[in-house]
């Protein structure tokens, strides 16, 4: 028993993950390139909900504005290579860099307050940021969008197909999660986990919460800008309305599918809603068949809402038990790698 | 058109969208002091009624009528919505009700997809539309009617809330709720009520601003998030701040829009609210209490 305890907190599973990149790696070869298509966008949407997952589960704090910072990623990316000719990896550093920026500076004073004050800044934010990409026509292209962004290049390396593609987005993707969950099992980790159990308990032994709540904040940022830069190369062609509020929600709907609880619910997360997207997308029309725009957005609207009502731990969870038990363990994991709050999807104050 | 009539006007068009901004900021406050949630389907309400009131019209239902039906439908799904999503999960964290919200707000707007399509509808005005001449600006009667129901809908909450058997217990449970409930009140009508209203006053909001701007799907988004932005100013727990607010933001937005540019008259709204939230998380109008701080 003491082995295994310790076996859980040291070893982490390692073979469980090991057989998760196998089947990644084998996945691609035996699918078409539609479906190739998904899976890169679904890894793509998992790096921004892995961030959001921490800043959910862990931080108890709600982003309306993560879309936002996505698109400063992918138009950081555009502008970089599209218009001033630089390498791909210029345009995910001044991404990432503005996005600290703005999350800094959107976070400290938010933080500070109680209540989810960070979820309407961020909203707002969202709006304006979408407002520069719509009106600073010379830059952005406006509404016609922007046209023309090269595949992306490292040191020479350019991941010009599709499969190529997929490998750099799920090999990211992985060590943005383990990156994660580092962070989670560090000292960053066990102080948000401390302010879940009593804040004001936290904050008198000389855990800083809101500096804490801060820095997952800016790596939730980070991720989603990172991940911007690469849609953009990818797709080659942006506009505004990819960066839209609804955008937002709609990463939202999926760490909340996947269950914050957990650190690989934000890629659950993506995977169901991709796909439970595409299905819709084929099934609905065939009820309603003159139906158009973002009908599916019902489905998903009374799904969040079972969701969180009956299912507050998201998916996440079972599908963990039925992995640990696919790779012949009992899943003792949650015990350690567990969530911080156990009652509902999202911790923080009640 | 010369500076004065065009200040006038730019007075005008900014008091009518601030009226129905005030009237979603209003059912914003309600539903924040009683549950504690902010409710993001607020602004789909008002589509919805917008909505209902547009449908019967077209069916050849007398307007009145037409309309009285579109609020009680309104408030009814607000009453549902309560019961379904609200009350099951009154236990959860504040965030999860919030979410919970965004995914109602979301289904609503879904619904309307698959109802009424994604085309945009208008409402006949209520009365006949002939401009009216205000010192060299133009008033539409629409107007007058946009600001007249908003201010009589807003007298009729403050007689609700102040005068009425109910409204008092929701007062009450405002006030302290557990003493409320010790007084026989039960907190988790009031959330019931309180809801239902705020759902009211949308609809009348969307109804109102219909034959303005019309009506399509997503028109509550921006309309619930600029509510949003009044209610924040005025401190989310003051109904009058939020009134003012909400006329603010809506001559904020007509001047904008009017000697500057229409593209980035969104922007303005929301860099007040930063503003706001960063310097004064109280409110403009709040003495400071701490309380969120």
């Amino acid at each position: 028993m003491n082995h295994s305890r310790v076996n859980d907190l040291y070893n982490r599973h390692y073979g469980g993950l090991f057989l998760f990149i196998v089947v990644l790696a084998i996945v691609p070869f035996f699918v078409n390139s539609f479906f190739l298509s998904v899976l890169i966008l679904v890894g793509l949407y998992a790096i921004v909900t892995t961030g959001l997952t921490m800043l959910m589960g862990y931080a108890g704090q709600i982003s309306l504005g993560h879309a936002a910072f996505y698109g400063v990623g992918a138009y950081a990316s555009a502008v970089m290579t599209g218009t001033h000719g630089m390498p791909g990896i210029v345009g995910v550093l001044v991404g990432v860099i503005l996005s600290i920026v703005i999350a800094v500076l959107i976070g400290i004073p938010t933080l500070k307050l109680k209540e989810n004050y960070l979820a309407l800044a961020t909203l707002g934010f969202g709006i304006i940021i979408f407002t520069f990409f719509k009106e600073l026509k010379e830059i952005t292209g406006g509404l016609n969008g922007f046209f023309g962004i090269p595949s992306f290049s490292l040191f020479g390396f350019s991941f010009d197909t599709d499969l190529k593609f997929y490998f750099l987005i799920w090999v990211l993707l992985i060590i943005g999660i383990l990156f994660s969950k580092n962070v989670i099992d560090s000292r960053v980790g066990r102080a948000l986990r401390s302010i879940h159990g009593s804040d004001i308990a936290a904050n008198s032994i000389g855990v800083n919460i809101q500096q804490y709540k801060l820095k997952v904040f800016v790596l939730s940022a980070v991720y989603a800008s990172v991940a911007g830069s690469l849609y953009a190369h990818y797709v080659t062609f942006i506009n505004p309305n990819l960066f839209t509020a609804m955008e937002s929600i709609n990463f939202l709907i999926m760490v909340v599918i996947g269950g914050s609880a957990n650190i690989w619910g934000g890629m659950i997360g993506a995977i169901v809603y991709v796909l439970l997207n595409e299905l819709l997308k084929d099934i609905v029309p065939v009820f309603f068949p003159n139906v158009g725009g973002e009908f599916q957005i019902v489905f998903f609207g009374v799904l969040l809402v079972a969701i969180l009502i009956y299912m507050p731990q998201g998916l996440a969870p079972t599908l963990g038990k039925l992995w640990g038990r696919l790779v012949g363990r009992k899943s003792k994991k949650q015990a350690v790698t567990g969530p911080p709050n156990a009652d509902a999807t999202v911790g923080g104050s009640k | 058109m010369e500076l004065t009539s065009q200040f006038i006007q730019l007075i005008f068009s900014g008091l009518t969208i601030g009226s129905i901004y005030a009237l979603v900021a209003i059912g914003f406050v309600i539903t924040y002091n009683i549950t504690g949630v902010l409710n993001f389907a607020q602004g789909d309400f008002a589509m919805l009624g917008a909505m209902l009131a547009i449908t019967f019209v077209s069916m050849d239902i007398p307007m009145g009528l037409g309309i009285i039906l579109s609020i009680g439908i309104v408030v009814l799904v607000g009453g549902i919505f309560e019961r379904t999503a609200i009350y099951p999960a009154r236990n959860a964290s504040l965030p999860t009700l919030i979410i919970i919200t965004l995914g109602v707000a979301i289904a609503i707007r879904g619904l309307a997809i698959l109802i009424w399509g994604t085309q945009p509808r208008s409402l006949p005005p209520f009365t006949e539309n002939n401009p009216i001449n205000v010192l060299n600006a133009v008033l539409l009667p629409q107007s007058i009617w946009a600001v007249g129901i908003s201010v009589v809908s807003l007298i009729a909450m403050h007689y609700f809330f102040n005068k009425t058997f109910i409204g008092k217990a929701v007062t009450a449970c405002v006030v302290n709720r557990s003493a409320a409930r010790l007084m026989g009140i039960k907190p988790e009508w009031m959330s019931f009520i309180s809801i239902a209203v705020s759902a009211g006053l949308g609809a009348i909001a969307g109804i109102i601003i219909a034959p303005i701007s019309g009506a399509t799907y997503e028109m509550g988004l921006m309309i619930g998030m600029k509510a949003f932005v009044a209610a924040v100013i005025g401190g989310l727990t003051n109904a009058p701040a939020a009134i003012i607010g909400a006329f603010m933001i809506g001559i904020l937005e007509s001047f904008t829009e009017g000697l500057w540019t229409s593209g980035y008259k969104d922007a303005i709204s929301f860099a007040l609210l930063l503003l706001v939230l960063f310097f004064m998380p109280n409110g403009l109008f709040a003495k400071a209490t701490g309380k969120r701080v």
